[in-house]
């Protein structure tokens, strides 16, 4: 792929054209989505911005950071018992993803100067940019005890209470193959062969002490945390994310996605919780559904995205105008005590089915500080009486621990939880 | 599955380990006026010269012909040196290679099948072969023996086959067609360095070119387990089997083998395991793939045992590494033994045939830097 950061017009001089066709026929498809939003969103979002999201902070990046267009998300089993090789493995993961996240090749690069031997680099990113690269790392369950209540690596007494094992929500038919896992890495970025490109290094730097459980590619995020910005849609029609926590809000970051070093164990302080679940969309029946019936499921108009009896998308919605069993109503904060995630989730389409059904659906990633009182109670109630319900499918989940961020380059992921 | 049989052959055979990205840019000794011009059309094959200095030779190709090519160099006996696949019409191609002194065929094939078009060459002179270890040196010799062993211990196991075959004894065959291959399995690389005895031993039905005729191993399989009925024709081929082996058993010993060589053949091994025997593809009707399976690890086990003194002083982690990965799959394997052999390969789950898969790339991702670590520092 070309570097074409110098012939582009950039995304503003986009905006001051005014044409969606421009916009589109000269941006990736998720910078296009952006450009039509308007002007206050200062983050680029095409791939050819090339823009390098720093790796070094109280936070690791990804998860309040503006989302980017694409995902590779995967989830890796550890198959070593050694602690000591372990940590050896997120070390240098650590000093890989530093590189990767910067527009670097891992190691000794990509072509290296000795021919019988592959290189430490496979390749496929050499020439392209950062693309907003970030790398997030999170703890399973089972990394602390196994499934057998086995302390594998001298930490389950370092197990969070909010690291429960998620419970059984009515309806969901979950596959083993496509759930849970002793770590996770969430790559995002603007240009998706970057971030296939970080999981693949990753993944081949960790065999015979990680191998990937499962792993999800996703697209066209489906919310954003930043609001200003035009909301995304999902593979639904629908607006959706609308009321996610903006990635400034540092006040309600601090409140609903942050750890504290208060409520959490001290080595999570500043870390967050995260649940990933693959859900499923019966596509065909969803497109044959009365476009009433599709905006009574979800209790907001499909063109505008505003909730029912309003006029605009960010008007404040109207709870009781909507039927007791839209989607949007079960959600919202209001119906869960003030419950608030920080939703990063993904459109995904993996082909189609044996039977010809489009396999399609949300990769659904929330961060917050506690599922307890985030993801859990929300989803009991949107799993008991959601009418998006018939149209959906929860098939895979995870939850994960997501440590604070990497300070500098001495630092490294999880360090403080080992050490 | 042909280019990855071509790939194996290129790795193992010695005169030339060379990848088309490096090989090209960065031997220097072969300058653009040195380079042996190869001009291939439809229906010839001109080189520019037809005897050059041994040692890093360029071949400069160009296909003037209107279909695709490919260009081969090969020893006597149909080895592999070097080659070069994908040289659409019109477009030159460069490769290059470290060639000793002798004599080759240099083949142009359009179309990319068949025998080709070939012209004889010849090396001369002492060439600029560097000078390397001298345990490395024992090394490939070992291997050498290794490898001669191996031919000579299948003959009279697949001669028992081959009889089995013959009396119609359906059962016995059976149970003497996993035990036949063994030696074939852990020599693979060496083994398919032949470029003209594999495709008559080893290819599986998916593997036939048009109008090849399918022979060997795996077609006997098919009668053994899928039709279970033993023909006459099945006893033709069981002849052919015998006969097609004795030609690996005469030619195996002057097999080119480098030490680098040895370890990416090592890794091409366990490439084997990964994509045919995990995934049950290799012995679709006789389920024996464990079979095989322990074979290529044995192989590969081997070049690593006789390069491991000079490796282990090079990068002592790797050494350490594989140590640790080899005895894991043996362990691993352990599991499935089952009276002399192993359980049927349909036994397997899902499951487990992912941890038989993440335990090789455990093997092989580091087994893949063998090769750097041969190379006398």
């Amino acid at each position: 792929m070309t570097d074409e950061t110098g012939t582009a017009p950039s995304r503003r001089a986009l905006i001051g054209w005014g044409g969606a066709g421009l916009a589109l026929g000269a941006a990736a498809a998720g910078g296009a989505a952006a450009a039509l939003g308007g002007g206050a969103d200062d983050t680029e979002t095409v791939a050819d911005s090339g823009a390098a999201v720093p790796f070094y902070g109280a936070h690791q990046a990804g998860i309040a950071t503006a989302v980017q267009d694409r995902l590779h998300f995967a989830a890796f089993d550890v198959t070593t018992d050694d602690r000591a090789e372990l940590i050896a493995l997120l070390k240098e993961w650590t000093k890989a993803a530093a590189r990767m996240t910067q527009g670097h090749a891992v190691g000794g690069g990509a072509v290296s100067d000795l021919a019988e031997a592959p290189p430490d680099d496979t390749g496929e990113a050499l020439g392209l940019k950062a693309s907003r690269l970030t790398l997030t790392i999170g703890f399973g369950p089972t990394l602390f005890t196994d499934k057998k209540g086995k302390d594998r690596f001298g930490i389950a007494d370092r197990r969070p209470e909010a690291l429960i094992d998620l419970p059984a929500f009515p309806g969901d038919n979950l596959d083993a193959a496509r759930s849970d896992g002793d770590l996770c890495v969430q790559a995002c970025a603007d240009d998706p062969q970057v971030a296939v490109h970080a999981i693949r290094n990753l993944a081949r730097i960790g065999m015979g002490k990680v191998a990937i459980r499962w792993s999800q590619l996703g697209f066209g995020k489906t919310s954003s945390t930043t609001p200003d910005a035009q909301t995304p849609r999902n593979m639904m029609g629908f607006k959706d994310g609308t009321r996610n926590i903006a990635g400034t809000d540092t006040a309600a970051l601090e409140k609903h996605v942050w750890v504290s070093g208060k409520a959490g164990p001290a080595w999570l302080a500043g870390g967050s919780y995260l649940v990933a679940r693959r859900i499923r969309m019966h596509i065909e029946t969803w497109d044959r559904t009365s476009l009433k019936e599709q905006e009574d499921v979800f209790g907001r108009d499909k063109g505008e995205g505003a909730p029912q009896g309003k006029q605009h998308e960010r008007d404040e919605p109207n709870l009781k105008a909507m039927l007791p069993t839209a989607h949007v109503r079960l959600a919202h904060p209001d119906s869960n005590g003030g419950a608030r995630i920080l939703r990063r989730g993904y459109s995904f389409t993996d082909g189609t089915d044996g039977l010809g059904r489009l396999d399609a659906g949300l990769f659904f990633l929330a961060y917050q500080h506690d599922v307890r009182d985030g993801f859990v109670p929300v989803q009991r109630a949107l799993a008991r009486t959601d009418a998006l319900n018939e149209y959906i499918q929860h098939v895979g989940s995870a939850l994960f621990a997501v440590p604070p961020g990497v300070r500098d380059a001495d630092d490294w992921w999880g360090r403080a939880l080992f050490s | 599955m042909r280019a990855a049989r071509t790939s194996v052959a290129a790795a193992i055979s010695a005169l030339a380990t060379i990848t088309a990205v490096a090989g090209c840019a960065q031997k220097s000794d072969a300058k653009d006026s040195d380079a042996v011009h190869v001009t291939a059309s439809d229906d010839a094959c001109e080189v520019s010269k037809t005897s050059f200095p041994a040692g890093h030779v360029k071949l400069a190709v160009e296909n003037k012909g209107s279909k695709v090519t490919e260009v081969y160099v090969y020893a006597p006996g149909d080895r592999i040196v070097t080659e070069r696949e994908n040289i659409g019409p019109g477009t030159s191609a460069s490769i290059s290679a470290e060639i000793k002194t002798g004599s080759y065929e240099i083949a142009c094939k359009p179309g990319m099948k068949g025998h080709g078009i070939r012209q004889k060459v010849s090396a001369t002179g002492k060439g600029a072969v560097a000078k390397r270890d001298p345990r490395l040196d024992k090394a490939v010799a070992a291997y050498r023996a290794y490898a001669q062993q191996q031919a000579d211990e299948t003959l009279p196991a697949a001669q028992k086959f081959a009889d089995a075959v013959k009396k119609d004894d359906l059962e016995g065959a059976k149970k003497l067609y996993a035990p036949s291959r063994v030696g074939w399995e852990r020599t693979e690389p060496v083994a398919e360095s032949f470029g003209d005895i594999d495709p008559k031993v080893d290819v599986r039905e998916d593997g036939l070119e048009k109008g090849q005729k399918w022979t060997g191993w795996h077609r006997l399989e098919k009668s053994l387990w899928q039709t279970k009925k033993i023909t006459a024709a099945d006893h033709a081929l069981a002849d052919q089997l015998i006969k097609d082996l004795k030609d690996w058993q005469k030619r195996v010993g002057t097999a080119d083998i480098t030490p680098t060589g040895m370890a990416n053949g090592a890794k091409e091994l366990l490439d084997e395991v990964q994509t045919g025997k995990v995934t049950g593809e290799e012995e679709r009707y006789s389920h024996t793939d464990l079979v095989d399976f322990e074979a290529n690890v044995e192989g590969a086990e081997t070049s690593y045992k006789l390069l491991k003194p000079v490796a282990s002083k090079n990068d002592a982690a790797l050494a350490k590494d594989l140590d640790k990965q080899f005895a894991a799959v043996g362990k691993l394997l352990d599991k499935y033994r089952e009276g002399e052999g192993f359980v049927s390969y349909d036994t397997v789950t899902e499951t487990k045939r992912k941890e038989l898969s993440d335990a090789v790339n455990a093997l092989a991702e580091p087994l893949s830097r063998l090769a750097a670590a041969v190379v006398t520092k």
